[in-house]
């Protein structure tokens, strides 16, 4: 193996440092939320305990947290399913050549860019003024499909851009109608990837703040109802409702990257060849 | 010989019949189906981002009392915005906080994607540090953004440690609640935002290339300055688009980590929502959005974002 040059050392520390500063925030949180009952907001550790966990699940008084997180759970599923299905479908329209494709696409674009904050003063506006009442699971969900969606479409086009047509060729030359192909061939080949775009509908909706603020309703999900806590709440119990959401979304990360993996492992068990014109 | 035609004659036969034996989509042409296959996706941009557009727009020449807002046609919002010091104020900062985030973020986000593109060898490697770094991103902002307290805090972790060092002797007082918390956090933040696409570029240039400059004698820093970069221009412009416009819209991370002390436009849109002035935080909106758009304008002229995906 040839020598490293010292650009890449130098390099590789700025890369550890980084991964310092990404972590490092998170963990000492994580680290802080088992503070003793006398604990505060900083170092140094006073005691050690479960002290601040319990105070979470047992006190009511910050706020309904099983409620909300039950909310953004279940708004979480709704979002990535609708995502995974309206990008699949939108992937596979603009590999056609339609009318207004192109207008379609930008405005994909722009609801990717516009601040969130108008999408959330936008919809909720709509909603006051139409007399209907705002509620998560309507004008919230529809809120967060705008910013879910895109992101769906850019990893959809992405992964057609890859795509082998050869195999649907090989499919529709052995009398496969189009929805066959799809079924068969299509969707089989590209499911590693749907799993990352359910991850990223999921995540996305679950940690979502400005596009709920205006379009939630009465009823607060998690990121909201941790904001409301950031302003009223100064002990170590916020850090470990934080160190709780961040072990569960971690815990999401692990179970979909383990989909993918027993996926693969099944495909390769199967001597199949799906998914090998990806690459 | 009966083989062949056993072989041949079923393969004509499905070539006659194949456009009838197959499904309804089939017989569709392609406008049709793409149409319908992007119903749903145009359905939910038409009612939750065309509209909600539409009606800020239209909202933002209502007019409002303390209690209600009423439907009229009047340039009052405008001119209140436009003739206040206030707005020009915190159009500046919010300026200010962009360029600086997109600066940092911009050498940051390279720097870690040309150590990953090119530095890191094997593609396993290359896959597991990219997870690392995108996996913080997968965590609530807010919760990031108060696990800045411990660190920054008058009796946080950098002020200790610089005080045990002998480096000061007071705890310094602009770490947390100031610009340079705001700033941090949006690098924080966003930096991911600028790594993938530069990334991605990256790893879709032809190593030859590179390979190439050597051979002809370019020392690494030509190499970086009259290949790569050129070449990496595309995930840099989609990178700075991200990281620019969500900073300027961003309310909540200005709020958190300036202690409610500075402000930008979000904030401003933000303030008038906490006080029911509708009509006002659409003007707001209307001009945050005029800007954000001039803004994508002239980073598009640099790059066709069509091309790139």
């Amino acid at each position: 193996m040839e020598k490293r040059s010292r650009t890449f050392y130098v390099l590789a520390t700025v890369f550890a440092v980084f991964l310092v500063f990404l972590y490092g925030p998170t963990i000492t949180i994580a680290i802080l939320s088992f503070q003793g009952p006398q604990g505060g907001l900083t170092f140094p550790m006073r005691g050690v305990s479960f002290h601040w966990f319990e105070d979470l699940f047992r006190q009511q008084a910050v706020g309904d947290i099983w409620g909300s997180f039950a909310r953004s759970l279940t708004l979480g599923l709704m979002v990535m399913i609708t995502t995974v299905v309206v990008s699949v479908m939108g992937g596979l329209a603009f590999r056609k050549r339609f009318p207004c494709s192109s207008v379609i696409f930008y405005l994909i674009i722009t609801s990717l860019v516009i601040p969130s904050i108008l999408i959330s003063l936008g919809v909720g506006l709509i909603f006051s003024q139409s007399g209907l009442s705002v509620h998560w699971s309507t004008s919230g969900f529809g809120a967060q499909l705008t910013w879910t969606l895109p992101f769906g479409l850019l990893i959809m086009f992405a992964v057609f851009n890859r795509f082998d047509k050869s195999y649907e060729e090989a499919a529709r030359d052995q009398g496969a109608s189009a929805w066959q192909t799809i079924r068969y061939v299509v969707l089989p080949i590209i499911a590693p990837m749907l799993i990352g775009v359910a991850l990223f509908g999921f995540t996305l909706s679950y940690d979502e703040f400005a596009r709920t603020l205006l379009t939630s309703g009465s009823y607060n999900t998690l990121p909201l109802e941790i904001y409301g806590m950031t302003t009223n709440v100064t002990t170590p119990v916020i850090f470990a409702l934080g160190t709780l959401t961040t072990a569960f979304s971690f815990l999401i990360i692990g179970l979909f990257l383990a989909i993918v993996i027993t996926l693969n492992r099944r495909r390769s068990k199967h001597g199949s060849d799906a998914g090998q014109g990806l690459v | 010989m009966t083989d062949q035609t056993h072989l041949f004659i079923p393969a004509d036969n499905t070539d006659k019949t194949l456009p009838k034996s197959t499904g309804r989509l089939k017989g569709l042409p392609d406008a049709v189906s793409g149409w319908l296959l992007s119903l749903p996706l145009a359905l939910v941009l038409l009612f939750f981002l065309v509209l909600p557009i539409a009606m800020i727009v239209v909202v933002s020449f209502w007019g409002a009392t303390e209690f209600s807002i009423y439907p009229a046609f009047q340039f009052d919002n405008y001119q209140f915005l436009l003739t206040s010091p206030v707005t020009y104020q915190v159009f500046l900062n919010t300026v200010k906080y962009a360029l600086i985030t997109w600066a940092i973020t911009l050498v940051l986000g390279f720097t870690i994607a040309y150590f990953l593109a090119f530095h890191v060898r094997s593609l396993t490697w290359q896959i597991v540090l990219f997870l690392l770094c995108t996996i913080p991103f997968w965590t609530s902002n807010i919760i990031r953004m108060i696990s800045w307290i411990p660190f920054l805090g008058r009796n946080g972790i950098a002020n200790s440690t610089l005080i045990s060092m002998g480096v000061i002797d007071e705890p310094l007082e602009w770490l947390l609640f100031s610009d340079f918390s705001v700033i941090l956090a949006f690098v924080h933040l966003y930096t991911l935002f600028m790594v993938v696409p530069i990334f991605n570029t990256m790893m879709r240039i032809d190593k030859s290339l590179i390979e190439a400059a050597y051979d002809n004698g370019a020392s690494g820093f030509q190499t970086l300055t009259n290949v790569i970069i050129p070449l990496t221009k595309p995930g840099i412009m989609i990178g700075s688009i991200f990281v620019v416009t969500l900073v300027m819209g961003d309310f909540i991370t200005v709020r958190f980590m300036s202690g409610s002390q500075k402000a930008n436009v979000g904030r401003l849109i933000s303030n008038d929502i906490a006080l029911l002035q509708y009509p006002s935080a659409a003007a707001t909106a209307v001009i945050l959005l005029i800007t954000v758009i001039l803004v994508i304008a002239i980073l598009l002229r640099f790059v066709d974002i069509r091309k790139e995906l």
